[in-house]
């Protein structure tokens, strides 16, 4: 007696694959953060690293616990200080501007200070120690 | 006369297609999504103008800063002074590295610069001030 087995179609139904990737799909979508993270980049100076500056090509500028800044000794509104250093980089392009913070200064106010200096293409920008 | 017009283009979208459309834009999901590994802290970030993008999610570092002067590393909550510890073996594995401060636009200065400290010894130099774009 011989037994005969019929072979039945050996695919895979792919009718429904269609179904499962749009699933998948819809997965990955839906997880994915597209918010990339975005911020004010620095370079820290390297420990120990410390350099001889003249004193001329240095402005420093000083911030306090109220967000009021000192430009260099003069007391300068947080929204012109953009323009200043502007133009005290015209005059001087070697110009490092050092920033320096009051221990109790908010962060906001440091970083819109530290914005004002982005925007008017400071590139040398030094951290001096909270005091 | 009249003219005879054959009909015979079919209406159908092609759909054999399909499932391979679909699944390159799911594997180009797939290989873009980082999933988001920490929660963090609460915080409201401060805002600015010029702000750049982060290069790459996996060369960065973050460093939760709150309100209140908690600072938190992968969801755990540190002291300022083991900060340095931390962001070494980071730095070590990636020298790529950049941290990013996602602090609280009301945290004080204070923290902030023990934090540039501690990065400066870990060597970690590459800093974001992680900000919202801010509508004038």
């Amino acid at each position: 007696m011989s037994r005969k087995r019929r072979f039945k179609g050996g695919e895979i139904p792919t009718s429904s694959m269609a179904d499962i990737a749009f699933l998948l799909l819809i997965f990955f979508l839906v997880t994915t953060t597209i918010d990339i993270d975005k911020g004010l980049g620095l370079i820290l100076p390297a420990e120990g690293e410390e350099l001889e500056i003249k004193k001329t090509n240095i402005l420093n500028c000083l911030i306090n616990s109220q967000g009021n800044v000192l430009l260099g000794g003069d007391p300068v509104a947080l929204k012109d200080v953009n323009k200043e250093i502007r133009r005290r980089l015209a005059e001087n392009n070697k110009l490092i501007i050092s920033v320096k913070a009051h221990e109790k200064t908010k962060y906001g106010d440091y970083v819109s200070l530290i914005d004002q200096l982005k925007r008017a293409n400071a590139t040398r920008i030094s951290i001096a120690d909270a005091e | 006369m009249k003219l005879d017009r054959k009909v015979n283009i079919s209406s159908d979208i092609p759909t054999a297609s399909m499932p391979d459309i679909i699944f390159m834009l799911l594997i180009f999901f797939m290989v873009t999504t980082v999933l988001r590994e920490y929660s963090g802290l609460d915080v409201e970030l401060p805002k600015a103008k010029r702000i750049q993008k982060l290069k790459s999610k996996r060369h960065t570092a973050h460093i939760w800063l709150s309100k209140q002067g908690q600072i938190s590393i992968e969801d755990k909550l540190i002291r300022s002074d083991n900060i340095r510890h931390i962001m070494y073996s980071k730095r070590a594995a990636d020298p790529q590295l950049t941290v990013s401060i996602k602090a609280d636009k009301s945290a004080r200065m204070g923290l902030v610069s023990d934090i540039h400290t501690e990065l400066r010894k870990a060597d970690a130099l590459m800093l974001n001030y992680s900000s919202k774009t801010s509508v004038e």
